[in-house]
């Protein structure tokens, strides 16, 4: 019998990856061409990018989403931290249903839940709270998972031997836990800044009119027309993306795995 | 001293019960304000009557509690027709993205271990990427095909968006398959077709489904493709709850519509992870 894979399998693996990433580079490609129709291949230039520096609205959007994620990322770490060691040591019942629930849920319905909620229970004009609220929502569960995964594969005896020498909690979590799960907590936030930088679906109900995000601003630029401005947006937002999750795989191997 | 030690060993139990607190109830009580409470407020909110100006009717108002909603779904078949076109995408999406992924998961299965981890990595890597930029990158690519707004950008949209869902649990499933089976039905002068279709295939079909869930749970729930890449008749579910709630105002329907969306998500998931344990169970057998 063959070791390898047969050469069909090749051509029809091939054929798959070109159609993972031909869209992609179309986009980033288009970004350089001095041409205000993505139609054909005109010269190159970086224009659009420069284009961007001036465009007051999509700063502001960037300023927004760059705000939103470093807050909402942040709180995501502490609580899913907290969360990951709970459902880790503790096994409580209800905890992973509420962390896990979010993730698995088609985003609209935890949107739309969520604007109920803002809108006819609390009577919150929505704006930035409301879409930092929802972010965290959803993200916390990402952090618990990797903060589990790293604890499940920690030998238990460190714990045990801490708590026999007479550590409190408190000395045992500093001195041992939180060392221990650093890298895990690192990954966590990387991944949940990007979650809530890239999210469109959810911020999209629970935005309100006043406060744009980067996604919301590309979603309304994407309805009017297609522009090149567009593609450098879009090449910029994913540069930075995929760089945050490499970086933060390089701390948990199996952050990207989370992710998707 | 003994008397001390027994008295920071009973200060550690009460310490670590409050640490047992400490981590569990933060978490806990920020997600049953802003996940679960909102969840059963949907189920209210299906229950009234609109607002005048949109939203929900005040409580303690003339109405209280209403099936009104539900009477309206079933009593127009458009809705219900809307509901099963959104199956049958999320179906045939659901069919692709197995067609597409198998060869794929495949060949990352059976490739040495090392090759294996970045033939994986470069399955996720376009997925750290916004889905509005991969729904753009098909506005971009359909458009001056005169392929935009129809059916086929969205199923094109879907695939394309969801296929990693699909392409990583089957491969973590064909990584386990015993090669000796397949060895053992060469001897035995089956041919390649045939140990496929016989041995490969049942085998991985509890990945199938989990790959299955994973892709057509979320295309149920998505409007953003249909809108950017569909014609106004391609329009699904999500795009109906996404119209109650910021254009018509029709809250209380858009909450039933969103109750019938998550009976349905619920059912596939169940309907899919019983599938995946029967199919188990006759691979074993």
């Amino acid at each position: 019998m063959k070791a390898g894979p047969g050469y069909a399998i090749w051509m029809a693996a091939l054929a798959v990856y070109a159609f993972l990433y031909l869209p992609l580079a179309v986009v980033v490609l288009f970004s350089f061409n001095d041409s205000a129709l993505n139609a054909e291949w005109v010269g190159f230039t970086t224009g659009w990018y420069a284009r961007l520096l001036h465009d007051r609205d999509m700063l502001q959007a960037a300023a927004n989403s760059l705000i939103i994620a470093i807050l909402a990322s942040s709180i995501a770490t502490v609580l899913g931290g907290m969360a990951g060691i709970a459902m880790h040591r503790y096994r409580p019942r209800l905890l992973p249903f509420l962390a896990l629930t979010p993730v698995a849920m088609p985003e609209i319905l935890v949107g739309v839940s969520l604007l109920l909620f803002f809108r006819q229970v609390l009577d919150l004009t929505l704006g930035l709270v409301s879409i930092l609220i929802a972010h965290i929502t959803f993200s916390l569960g990402f952090v618990a998972v990797i903060v589990r995964a790293r604890l499940a594969g920690m030998d238990e005896s460190i714990f045990e031997a801490a708590r026999d020498l007479g550590a409190t909690p408190w000395a045992a979590f500093r001195r041992i836990t939180l060392p221990l799960i650093l890298p895990a907590l690192a990954a966590g936030f990387l991944m949940a800044f990007t979650l809530s930088i890239d999210d469109f679906v959810i911020t999209f109900f629970v935005a309100g009119v006043g406060v744009v995000t980067l996604p919301l601003q590309i979603y309304s630029m994407i309805k009017v027309a297609v522009t090149p401005e567009v593609n450098a947006v879009s090449t910029l937002l994913m540069l930075l993306t995929l760089s945050v999750v490499i970086v933060a795989s390089r701390f948990a191997p199996d952050t990207l795995k989370a992710r998707t | 001293m003994k008397s001390l030690g027994i008295f920071t060993r009973q200060n550690n139990y009460m310490a670590g019960r409050l640490a047992r607190w400490a981590v569990t109830l933060p978490p806990s009580l920020y997600l049953l304000i802003f996940f679960l409470l909102p969840a059963l407020i949907v189920v209210a909110a299906s229950l009234r009557e609109p607002g005048e100006f949109g939203g929900l009717a005040p409580l303690g108002g003339v109405g209280g509690l209403t099936l009104e909603s539900y009477r309206f779904f079933f009593g127009d078949t458009i809705y219900l027709e809307i509901f099963a076109k959104s199956f049958f995408i999320a179906l045939l999406t659901t069919v692709i993205c197995i067609a597409m992924a198998y060869p794929l998961a495949w060949l990352i299965a059976r490739s040495p271990k090392r090759r294996r981890e970045l033939l994986v990595l470069l399955v996720i890597l376009p997925f750290a990427s916004n889905l509005l930029i991969r729904v753009y990158a098909w506005i971009l690519l359909l458009g001056p095909l005169n392929l935009l707004y129809t059916p086929f950008a969205v199923i094109a949209g879907m695939v394309y968006v969801h296929l990693p869902f699909m392409v990583l649990p089957l491969y973590v499933n064909l990584a386990t398959h015993d090669l000796a089976l397949l060895e053992a039905a060469q001897d035995l002068g089956a041919g390649g077709w045939t140990r496929f279709w016989r041995i490969t295939w049942p085998l991985s079909l509890p990945g199938i489904f989990a790959g299955a869930a994973l892709v057509f749970i979320p295309v149920l729930g998505m409007f953003a493709i249909p809108e950017l890449l569909g014609g106004t008749g391609d329009l699904l579910i999500a795009n109906l709850i996404k119209e109650q709630f910021l254009d018509n105002r029709d809250w209380p329907f858009g909450a039933t519509l969103s109750l019938l969306l998550t009976g349905a998500v619920l059912a596939v998931a169940g309907l899919t992870t019983l599938a995946a344990r029967r199919s188990l169970k006759g691979a074993l057998a």
